[in-house]
């Protein structure tokens, strides 16, 4: 291999001195006073009706500009898939933290306490607290007008239910797979809502100028979206909406939602277009704004006696909370990859999007997979347990390999799919199987493994696209503008590193726009789905390409030359056979001026773009379609020290095996896929929202909801598997978040093994594996 | 007519300088060192005690800014992040990688500098007490214990 200059290298994030040294801004880091202040009254009922709202003596209070209510937007519903929710309630809510009216008032202390002073009078209905609930034949309806609703081509509600979305798969034939099939096992799993926890919660400015521009600046994932979804909603010009996006703090999947964008900007406009700020309270991050689906899944797989998967039928419901929005999507990804990494001819998954009275739902970090994981791999473990196979040898004989075809018959090639089997060699090596599954340490305690594989693909649109425009400074700095947000996954610094590679420079010589400015930046779709570094890399490496062009034309005339004679690299413009003539880029890029004046070019300006190709819809009868343009896969393990008179444990090992393709660099790499382990550790051990029998959230803050501290961490072992994927920007494939994806699976797995129960809820706390049957 | 507010002025000694500001009783000193201030590395995150996303020093020991209220600091040297400058255990957290989203590391700088400066020989167990109280969502915390015993090993 060619050597490299930055690819592959640990260069130090773009982004980090100024966040060591406090100085980066986040989007509610502004003290400007002439800001007016919103602060949401929220329901304290998961169902009711509204009987009345009385803003009156809110109205009046000092400070208090106005209070606006659901009837300011009467008629508009807003939904991904299905537009069912309303920006703010009208004449009911359907979840505990539901936005239903914002004080608009002249500081922070005055919205607040104008809020206190909007009574609201509830009708109590009755809830529905879990899909299975919602499911019964019974059950009433969350939405009784979902046959009315405005809704996508590919989705499939199904009106008089309370299934938003409907995805099928059916591959193969279920009759001769369930014939071949000498052993079967059946699974049921239980996975909780939880929440996404950036440590920024989210916040919003909007602004309608005079001349009817829109200004907003948010926390988001997905700037362009929102420009989009305002449009649509409010019927403006896309072409009038402009929104900013700085440093995020955090993200997971939460901030792509689209939602107090919305109610920011219907406050605005009720204020004469003045600017207001919206920030969410931690209660309101967890529970007025989404959070992460819940999941009932029940599997059940069949196998020769040799270990080989013959037939697989699932069941998911999803548990997407009041309003269908990204978890309707959700639906159709977990379906997509419902499986996991196996190679299985025979498929039949439903994977249904179910409405309950839970706080809604929106992507988060692994986009569904992560929970379905879990019940395939637990059920794989069950399997193993049946046919007395070791459980490393039966993913062996199952996983897809190049040549197979996925749940939704797109084709595996030795580039769209990572080596599986690699990863879970490394893994068995890392995890020190041979060790023993199952070691007793003492009269208490045991040492256990378990493990987990799995595969995401993006599911992005079929037309999903980013772009990216390359200038330079006089001094010959190429300034990279971008589209996709830096969340800290390392974006910015990743994208320097394609620009940089590309143009054989320097990275000190290579500057990224950090804000987003949809006016300005060219468009990326959204950041979100591991996909950037695909999709924006691509876009920068095509930019790359025009500027170098560009370069080598005015530099051949200057050199009187060929520009196929040209090379550019180190800043410098040289003929291949004589180096020793050459120009510097400096006098190329702002055009060239010969001693006498006369000048050529003019400003170098390079563009890029980069669309998804061949990807397409699934059948709404087969689910056949192509979800995504590439498959990353890894195995991961943990191993645990496993108390058995106290039900504790203490999680000691973890280990990551990922073929992410090649890694841009390697530091951020592991980094952000610890993050990832971590998070996964945190959610499978601890995290779920716990609600009461009327469907209240009873823990929504960090003082009864608490993610992992650093006295919880295990070590981790991370390892990367580097099979090229031929269209990634050098190789590379999706990363963010995979590190999360197989862990609850690894985590529940192995504590099956260590407490000799066949666990199947979530958070795997103590006292349920105690009650555990 | 004039009308008198329930606000005092107050004066707090910020990263080596005297400021006055108007300020509530009730008013958090998190509040007051963003809002009035423009301090704003100082974050809030949960506003509850829970994350030590809003650590400052006080007197050179951490301190939560949203349990603390303003009028309370009076008299008493307050240290945000912006008050550090480059201070070892910043540049320890940019070598290290110990750095995501960003939005944590105001707090974790400071809670880890003061750590270092008052136990310049932590032990592995004290670091982790200490860094104990506060939340990292993105990282898996390993590269931040690994940037403050870079330190403490200088
Ligand atoms: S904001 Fe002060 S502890 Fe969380
Ligand atoms: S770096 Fe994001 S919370 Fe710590």
């Amino acid at each position: 291999m060619e050597s490299r200059l930055a690819i592959g290298k640990n260069v130090i994030r773009v982004d980090a001195h100024d966040k060591a040294a406090g100085r980066t801004k986040y989007n509610s880091d502004v003290t400007d006073p002439s800001l007016l202040h919103c602060k949401m009254i929220v329901s304290q009922y998961a169902h009711a009706n509204i009987k009345s709202i009385d803003t009156s003596e809110a109205m009046t209070a000092p400070g208090v500009q106005r209070v606006i209510t659901g009837e300011i937007a009467q008629g508009i519903l807003t939904g991904t898939f299905v537009e069912d929710r309303p920006p703010l309630a009208i004449g009911k809510v359907r979840y505990h933290g539901e936005p239903i009216a914002v004080v608009i008032a002249n500081t922070e202390l005055e919205a607040k306490r104008g809020a206190e002073l909007v009574k609201i009078e509830y009708e109590p209905l009755p809830v529905l607290n879990s899909p299975s609930d919602s499911m019964k034949p019974n059950a009433f309806l969350v939405h009784e007008n979902l046959a009315n609703y405005r809704k996508m081509k590919e989705c499939t509600p199904q009106p008089g239910t309370n299934i938003a979305n409907n995805v099928r798969i059916r591959k193969g034939d279920m009759i001769k797979g369930w014939e071949e099939s000498e052993v079967i096992v059946e699974e049921y799993l239980y996975l909780p809502q939880a929440d996404h926890i950036a440590l920024e919660t989210r916040s919003v400015k909007a602004e309608i100028k005079p001349d009817g521009n829109i200004i907003i600046h948010s926390s988001t994932q997905g700037p362009y979206i929102i420009r989009k979804k305002l449009s649509r909603h409010f019927n403006i010009d896309t072409g009038k909406i402009t929104v900013h996006t700085p440093m995020v703090g955090g993200a997971f999947g939460g901030k792509a939602a689209v939602q107090l964008e919305m109610i920011a900007y219907l406050a605005s406009k009720a204020v004469g277009g003045r600017e207001v700020i919206l920030i969410n309270t931690r209660e309101e991050d967890m529970i007025s704004s989404p959070c992460r689906i819940g999941l009932e899944a029940s599997v059940k797989l069949g196998a020769t006696k040799d270990g080989k998967i013959k037939a697989a039928q699932i069941t998911y419901l999803v548990d997407c909370g009041a309003y269908s929005d990204m978890g309707a999507v959700m639906t159709k990804s977990i379906a997509s990859d419902c499986t996991g990494p196996y190679n299985i001819e025979n498929v039949y998954c439903d994977s249904l999007c179910v409405y309950t009275n839970h706080p809604y739902v929106t992507s988060f970090r692994g986009f569904g997979h992560s929970e379905y994981t879990a019940a395939i791999e637990r059920t794989i473990d069950k399997l193993a347990k049946a046919l007395n196979m070791d459980k490393i040898q039966l993913r062996l004989k199952n996983i897809a390999i190049p040549g197979d075809t996925t749940p939704t018959c797109s084709t595996l090639t030795k580039s769209n799919i990572g080596d599986l089997k690699k990863c879970l060699e490394t893994l068995k090596v890392k995890l020190k199987w041979e060790e023993g599954e199952k070691v007793d340490i003492n009269k208490d305690t045991v040492k256990c493994k378990g493990i987990s594989c799995f595969w995401k693909t993006s599911s992005t649109p079929p037309n999903a696209a980013s772009g990216a425009i390359i200038t330079f400074s006089p001094d010959g700095f190429a300034h990279l503008s971008i589209g996709a947000v830096e969340l800290g996954q390392g974006t910015k610094t990743a994208m320097a590193q394609i620009l940089a590679e590309r143009l054989k420079v320097d990275i000190k010589r290579v500057k990224v726009s950090m804000e987003i400015n949809t006016s300005d930046n060219p468009e990326h779709w959204k950041t979100v789905a591991s996909s950037t570094t695909y999709m924006v890399g691509n876009a920068v490496i095509e930019a790359a390409d025009d500027v170098i062009c560009q370069i080598k034309d005015i530099s051949a005339i200057v050199l009187r030359c060929s520009p196929k004679d040209l090379e550019v690299s180190g800043g410098k413009v040289f003929l291949i056979d004589n180096p020793e003539k050459w120009i510097d880029i400096t006098e190329v890029v702002h055009g060239y001026k010969y001693p006498n004046g006369n000048s050529i070019g003019g400003q170098i300006i390079g563009r890029g773009s980069f669309i998804m190709k061949h990807l397409s819809g699934m059948d709404e009868n087969t689910g056949r379609g192509n979800p995504g343009p590439l498959w990353t896969v890894g195995a991961q393990g943990v191993e645990v020290l496993f108390n058995k008179k106290e039900y504790s444990y203490k999680i000691i090992n973890a280990v990551s095996v990922i073929d992410a393709g090649t890694i841009i660099n390697p530091i951020v790499a592991s980094g952000v896929t610890m993050g990832g382990m971590s998070m996964g550790l945190s959610l499978a051990s601890r995290e779920a929202f716990i609600y009461d029998n009327n469907g209240i959230i009873l823990n929504p803050n960090l003082r009864s909801y608490k993610p992992i501290r650093v006295d919880e961490e295990p070590e981790y072992i991370i390892e990367f598997i580097e099979t090229p994927e031929v269209d990634g920007p050098f190789g590379a494939r999706g990363l963010g978040e995979h590190g999360l994806v197989g862990m609850p699976a690894a985590l529940i797995n192995c504590l099956s093994t260590a407490a000799e129960k066949d666990l199947n809820r979530f958070p795997l706390t103590p006292e349920l594996i105690w009650k555990t049957k | 007519m004039i009308e008198f507010h329930d606000k005092s002025i107050i004066e707090l000694y910020v990263n080596g300088d005297l400021k006055t500001v108007a300020a509530r009783p009730a008013d958090t000193l998190l509040f007051i060192l963003r809002e009035s201030l423009g301090l704003t590395g100082t974050k809030n995150s949960c506003g509850n005690g829970d994350c030590n996303s809003c650590t400052v020093l006080l007197d050179g020991w951490p301190v939560k800014s949203c349990l603390m209220l303003a009028v309370e600091a009076v008299g008493h040297e307050i240290t945000t992040i912006e008050g550090l400058q480059d201070v070892p255990m910043q540049k320890a957290f940019v070598e290290k990688s110990a750095i995501q989203c960003g939005y944590c590391t105001p707090g974790m700088i400071i809670n880890s500098h003061a750590l270092t400066t008052i136990y310049p020989d932590a032990s592995d167990e004290i670091i982790e007490e200490w860094l104990e109280s506060n939340i990292c969502r993105c990282t898996g915390y390993k590269e931040i214990c690994e940037a403050v015993k870079s330190v403490i090993n200088m």
